[in-house]
């Protein structure tokens, strides 16, 4: 790509704070070209104050709307404004539902050609995807308008940088038809200190192997700082809730560690996480298909094996 | 309805994969309101599914309507065959458009493409409220209004809109009945129009695989993954893990 090319990254922090995928995003787009981040957030400039050690050139604070208050489509719109503004080669939007919406209006908005659930891109602006349930990777490039790509986070090392050196505020004509839906409340996810589950690098899952107890799956993930998934064996018992499956009819997870306990890996939950750059099993069942994915496997009984692992981590703190 | 807003056809289940959860949604709605308890003209509510699909998706129609929808809309023609996104909501729009709904029900996802675009897409095209990832849907016809439970990854957004909108229902919002006899029989007089290209008013450049404004440069098999280390839990499988993943700097 040559020097003038422009990528925005959405700065999206509906909570006030600023995540490290949006370092992700500003990682992926400075091999594509300078970095301008935009922030359509109701306090743009405490949020724009949180940038300083990402890889970002500039940044546009969007104003013009209560953008708490009306969901998706003021954010879209803010975006698409920047895009009329700047040109850009490519607009990278993390993947969350959130993202793949304001996405998706954009993309009709700017008359652009989207790409989702991406998990890298290049200088040109290709995306790697992963289908199929993690089986294939597919390699695709939009060829209509500006490249609007959502990429999923956990995907890359985030690179430091020294943040935007100038800030500039952009004022939107937010038109009334954004504004259409209203926000009354928010009860946010009750994360009892654990990451979410498709934003966090380490997922400790159980399966039909803890018998309904968690406990133990529970406090191993907290020795990692990691989130807590579940197979469908497990949620559909009732045992661990539904908003923590992970595989086909679940979530995708692509942590940097996963481990599986007391899961035997049927396709059904392989295709949830075997994009996991590490994986873990510990099963008794020694002929049990996880141990054919996992990097490291323990055969072992994971009443016994977690807590050991639990204190040992504690441990070393 | 004694003084209701949706004296007109009024509610409209879009199904892109024939999701079975928008339909039973649809007909909830519908027979909260309904002074018959049914759907139908006589109740001044009707449900009318808008399938975008091969031949084939006529069965999947059948079901549907067979569970109580009134009637339906089946887009088929060769010319959006490999439609992605953009081309499928370009299409849903135009017929919703020239039709005028109330309300517009979608799945969350289509089995085929886990996007979850289409129904944002629509909703900025139709310029209707966006009301999508419900948990749960309450329309009120006196005030011409719906409430929403957003489901997302960030928590429950409680959302109100004035109609018309288009929600997308999550997985499990509901349990979808199955159809009675009666409903299956009544099903098969019930009226599946069909509309070509030609019938959307688009032009057949707009729509397909040739229309795709993205493209596949390749597409290859995950390499498989190398033979990991397996070891048998004699008493420290616990430590020895921990060691493993301290040399991997994972603790």
């Amino acid at each position: 790509m040559s020097d003038m090319s422009t990528v925005l990254i959405l700065v999206d922090a509906l909570d006030g704070k600023v995540s490290s995928a949006v370092g992700e995003l500003a990682t992926f787009g400075k091999r594509i070209g300078e970095v301008v981040a935009v922030v359509a957030a109701n306090d743009g400039a405490g949020v724009a104050a949180q940038l300083s050690s990402f890889a970002i050139d500039r940044a546009i604070i969007c104003t013009g709307a209560d953008f708490a208050s009306h969901s998706i489509a003021p954010i879209a719109e803010a975006l698409a404004a920047a895009v009329a503004k700047e040109s850009p080669t490519a607009v990278l939007i993390t993947s969350t539902a959130r993202g793949k919406e304001i996405a998706a209006r954009l993309a009709v908005r700017t008359n652009s050609g989207l790409l989702t659930d991406a998990v890298d891109i290049d200088a040109d602006a290709i995306a790697t995807q992963s289908v199929f349930g993690g089986s294939t990777t597919v390699h695709s490039a939009v060829n209509h308008g500006t490249s609007i790509v959502t990429l999923r986070s956990n995907s890359v090392e985030v690179q430091s940088g020294s943040g935007p050196a100038t800030t500039e505020v952009l004022a939107v004509a937010i038109s009334d038809s954004a504004k259409k839906s209203s926000v009354t409340s928010l009860e946010a996810t009750v994360k009892g200190g654990r990451p979410e589950l498709t934003e966090a690098s380490v997922v400790v899952s159980g399966g039909r192997g803890t018998n309904g107890d968690f406990a133990p799956v529970e406090a191993f993930a907290d020795s990692m700082g990691a989130a807590v998934g579940a197979s469908r064996a497990a949620t559909d018992a009732g045992w661990y809730p539904h908003s923590h499956q992970v595989g086909q009819t679940g979530k995708t997870v692509s942590p940097s560690l996963y481990v599986a306990c007391g899961i035997s890996g049927a396709i059904q939950h392989r295709a949830g996480m075997q994009t996991s750059k590490m994986i873990v099993a510990i099963n008794k069942d020694p002929e049990a298909p996880i141990f054919e994915l996992a990097d490291y496997g323990v055969v072992g009984d994971l009443f016994a094996v977690l807590p050991q692992a639990t204190t040992a981590i504690n441990a070393r703190k | 309805m004694a003084g209701g807003v949706l004296d007109r056809a009024s509610v409209d289940a879009v199904l892109n994969d024939l999701d079975e959860y928008a339909v039973e949604e649809a007909l909830r709605i519908v027979e909260a309101h309904s002074p018959t308890g049914e759907s139908g003209e006589a109740s001044g509510h009707t449900i009318t599914l808008i399938s975008m699909g091969p031949d084939r998706a006529t069965d999947a129609i059948r079901k549907a309507l067979s569970m109580g929808a009134d009637d339906a809309i089946h887009i088929c023609d060769d010319a959006f065959a490999g439609s992605d996104a953009l081309a499928t909501s370009l299409v849903l729009a135009e017929v919703i458009k020239k039709n005028g709904y109330d309300l517009i029900i979608c799945g969350t996802e289509s089995t085929d493409a886990r996007m979850s675009v289409v129904p944002a897409m629509l909703a900025e095209r139709l310029g209707y409220a966006q009301m999508t990832f419900a948990g749960s849907v309450t329309v009120d016809p006196a005030t011409s209004s719906i409430a929403i439970s957003r489901v997302t990854e960030i928590g429950i957004e409680k959302m109100t809109a004035a109609l018309p909108a288009v929600v997308s229902v999550v997985e499990k919002i509901n349990e979808p009945r199955y159809p009675s006899f009666k409903g299956i029989m009544a099903a098969k007089k019930k009226t599946i129009t069909s509309m070509a290209l030609a019938d959307t008013g688009l032009a057949a450049e707009a729509v397909g695989a040739k229309a795709a404004w993205s493209s596949v440069k390749d597409a290859l098999p995950r390499p498989p993954r190398g033979a990991g280390i397996k070891v048998e839990d004699t008493g420290n499988g616990g430590s020895a893990l921990v060691e493993f993943l301290a040399e991997k700097r994972l603790v």
